[in-house]
């Protein structure tokens, strides 16, 4: 038995802007109703590229589209005084608030106690930085992470597509459930204070754990992973092939040692291998207390393997070998993955503004008892307004162009 | 009428973990932050990865209970040993089920199922059970069984492609398995959809995640812009599309740098206000965004020379002052001791019999009724088979002795 989605009983109102849109989308892949709540000219956000064709147009932004996906919209002046009577009528039929306005814009006392308020600012809704504005790559480098993106000695990196939103607004989705839990049970909501610096401190994998175990401070390396040996033994990990590059190294432990024994089969059958390589006893080789040497002995012929293949050859061959590696792909490679064609990953989405139906990821993971959604496509600027106004909140015709007039919608 | 507010917004939930490294236990301490009791299932015959093969550990000396990364991902977690290989074992892995609400495992897809702890088997015992299966490339499709790590996974996911400092020099890593946590964030929320719909249905159900699907997510617009323009986004340094200038600036000391943002003529006159350099908001070349970005390099450079002479806080702090987007490029020891962080109770520090005190990491969010408790540090191999086979399995405590020397409970 298929449910039409985990979460389709339940409203979500969401002010978010670009900083916090995956929250809204996540909860919409899950079955939820979110309505968008733009100010009447509509979301600055959809003024970010890209453009089909580069040609600027509010209603075609793919940044907004990707992240407002399975949406409602409606327009709304929630800085007016009927605007925020508006919001609060719309907010005693919903679940969840989610917004990103600066810290104390709005006063939770106004909204009934069961609400679930989620709060996405850069830093969080209080202390010393509370104030402080944001951007992708202000808070990428305020958590730490670009410190150990890029090469030593060089400037640090951030990714060049924002990811601080991305993990701000899932884990503002995650602390809205769990507060929606507690709820469940006790009939009580509260507010989620997100901060998207801490959202980002997960990025750094374990580097936190040199600091707080050893008082060692991780540091970048760039296509070198570093911190893998106590010698310090850097190791590649990105290597040139044919088409682009492959990310492989050299792992201790069962799966590794079966994965290093393959890669010397695999040189061996070119004539790479040399004699040592050939003769290393795999069983004995741990890569916590590994050296330079042993490092760079293996490096040298890898690279010269991986030079005469794909990466679509290698990625084939590494999974007939049992080796632990990938290849560095981009969107396209991603797109004519057929492992992702097996899995019916890609969800075709009839966007009218997109002329033809593209292919949007699927959701997030598959639930036994829920067929994945059909997500409709982003909404227009104040699309919904009548159904919502009108038929959900009981507004007349006459009522609804008032506020038009008065630019509240 | 609302019901007597309880401490925990998790409490009474049980939790059962057959997992390892990062992917699957982080999801099991994020439920105990806010009050599940999540019990996590190794063994001595093969303990987790980062207790035996990866750094750091404490003060160098190598040891079961010495790995940094382990403590970095198993606070808030009971900890019991079973090696499965044996049937008795794996009878006494059901009985815990049996008594719990959710299992998360992460092995390579097949691996549960060889073991007799497939969704199939467990849900013999348990009916509503909600079980989280999270692999690299979910448990279906061509290369379903292919093992692989996070480190990897995140370049097949799209990331790596787009970081590095363009201009055909090759990309560079995001330091570690940053997928494998993209998946921990999905996963949470999975599996807290899914004890929604069973109090609703009262059905549980199985929960597919596939670690490079749930990574493509945050990487929707290229995906677009392939299909819409034909266009392969890629690394392009630090510089932004929507904003200049826009990089990290050297600062006063040795590897300091500090992060400006500027999105439109407002900031950038803001910004000639708080560097006290007139000469700059006058002059021509930089009067739109436009002329900003044909000018592009040239203004680089001179903002670095203008930072260079000074602390990067201080560049934070005047930037800041007058509106400017500005922060420090902070190192892992700085966020240790970041004012910011430091508010938020980022970094809660518990006792451990062998690192003497650890920091462990508070959640992202901070709920205002039930905020998360950190109150229990990285448990030791097995050091709650007393208690788990006891008291909720309900062996006694003969019982589980003679187990411990048959070495089932091991």
């Amino acid at each position: 038995m298929k449910d039409n989605g985990l979460l389709a009983a339940y409203r979500v109102l969401d002010l978010t802007d670009e900083s916090g849109y995956s929250c809204g989308k996540i909860l919409a892949d899950l079955g939820a109703d979110v309505i968008k709540i733009e100010s009447p000219r509509g979301d600055a956000a959809r003024r970010l590229g890209p453009f089909p064709s580069g040609v600027s147009d509010p209603e075609k932004s793919l940044y907004f589209i990707s992240y407002n996906l399975g949406k409602r919209g409606i327009t709304l002046d929630i800085r007016t005084p009927k605007g925020r009577d508006l919001l609060k009528r719309l907010a005693s039929q919903a679940d969840f608030l989610i917004e990103t306005l600066p810290p104390g814009t709005l006063d939770r006392t106004e909204f009934d106690s069961r609400l679930i308020i989620v709060s996405i600012t850069p830093f969080g809704q209080s202390g010393p930085y509370c104030n402080y504005k944001g951007s992708d790559l202000i808070l990428m480098a305020m958590s730490g992470l670009m410190s150990l993106i890029g090469e030593a000695g060089r400037m640090p990196l951030r990714v060049s597509l924002p990811q601080s939103p991305m993990w701000a607004g899932m884990y503002a989705a995650a602390g809205a459930l769990v507060a929606h839990y507690y709820r469940q049970v006790t009939n009580i909501g509260q507010h989620v204070d997100v901060s998207m610096q801490a959202s980002l401190l997960w990025a750094l994998a374990n580097a936190p754990a040199f600091w707080a175990t050893n008082r060692m401070a991780p540091s970048r390396g760039g296509s070198h992973i570093t911190g893998r040996s106590m010698t310090g033994a850097r190791m590649r990990a990105i290597y040139e092939c044919k088409d682009g590059y492959i990310n492989f190294i050299i792992y201790g432990g069962k799966a590794g040692r079966r994965s290093n024994q393959a890669l010397v089969e695999w040189m061996a059958e070119h004539g790479l291998a040399t004699d040592s390589l050939l003769k290393k006893d795999w069983n004995r080789f741990s890569i916590e207390t590994s050296t330079q040497g042993e490092i760079d002995e293996i490096e040298g012929p890898t690279a010269r393997l991986f030079l005469q293949y794909t990466k679509a050859e290698f990625l084939e061959e590494a999974f007939k070998r049992e080796m632990i590696g990938y290849p560095v792909a981009n969107a396209r490679d991603i797109l004519e993955d057929p492992h992702l064609k097996d899995r019916e990953f890609w969800e075709r989405i009839d966007e009218p503004m997109l002329g033809i139906p593209w292919r949007f990821p699927g959701i997030f993971a598959r639930f036994s008892q829920m067929a994945p959604a059909r997500l409709r496509p982003a909404p227009r600027v104040g699309e919904h307004n009548s159904e919502i106004y009108e038929r959900e909140l009981g507004l007349s015709p006459g009522d609804l162009a008032r506020l038009r007039e008065e630019n509240i919608v | 009428m609302s019901a007597e507010p309880r401490k925990a917004a998790l409490e009474g939930l049980r939790v059962v973990e057959f997992a390892v490294f990062a992917a699957g236990p982080l999801v099991g301490k994020h439920l105990g932050e806010h009050g599940a009791e999540v019990i996590r299932v190794e063994s001595q015959v093969s303990p987790d990865g980062f207790r035996v093969h990866y750094p750091p550990f404490k003060d160098n000396k190598p040891g079961l209970e010495r790995g940094g990364s382990y403590a970095l991902f198993n606070d808030q977690v009971l900890n019991v040993t079973l090696d499965l290989k044996q049937p008795k074992a794996v009878s006494l892995a059901k009985e815990l089920v049996s008594k719990s609400d959710i299992v998360i495992e992460n092995f390579a897809a097949g691996v549960m199922d060889r073991l007799g702890l497939g969704y199939s088997d467990l849900r013999r015992v348990k009916p509503d059970l909600i079980m989280l299966s999270s692999c690299n490339q979910g448990q279906t499709g061509r290369r379903a069984t292919q093992r692989g790590f996070g480190s990897q996974l995140t370049s097949m996911s799209g990331f790596t492609h787009l970081t590095g400092y363009g201009a055909g020099e090759p990309p560079v890593l995001l330091y570690g398995p940053y997928v494998d946590f993209v998946a921990v964030g999905f996963g949470l929320i999975a599996v807290l959809a899914a004890l929604d719909y069973r109090r609703r249905t009262g059905d549980g159900q199985h929960i597919d995640l596939s670690q490079y699907e749930a990574g493509i997510q945050f990487i929707t617009p290229a995906v677009l812009d392939e299909q819409v323009n034909g266009h392969i986004q890629e690394a392009q340094g630090n510089r932004d599309p929507n904003a200049v200038p826009h990089g990290v600036y050297p600062c006063e000391g040795e590897d300091q740098w500090c992060a400006i943002a500027i999105f439109n003529d407002e900031e950038w006159s803001a910004f000639c206000r708080a560097a006290e350099k007139p000469q700059w908001a006058s002059d021509m070349r930089f009067r739109t965004s436009a002329g900003r970005r044909a000018h592009e390099n040239e203004l680089d450079k001179l903002v670095a020379e203008w930072t260079s002479h000074f602390k990067a806080r201080t560049v934070m702090e005047r930037l800041q002052s007058e509106g400017v987007p500005a922060g420090v490029v902070q190192s892992v020891p700085d966020l240790f001791s970041c004012p910011q962080l430091l508010h938020r109770n980022q970094w809660v520090k518990l006792n451990h019999p062998e690192f003497g005190t650890y920091e462990h990491e508070a959640p992202p969010f901070i709920l205002s009724e039930t905020p998360a408790e950190l109150c229990r540090s990285s448990a030791l191999l097995g050091e709650h088979n007393d208690y788990v086979f006891e008291k909720i399995v309900g062996l006694s405590g003969p019982e589980v002795q003679a187990l411990k020397e048959q070495g089932v409970i091991a």
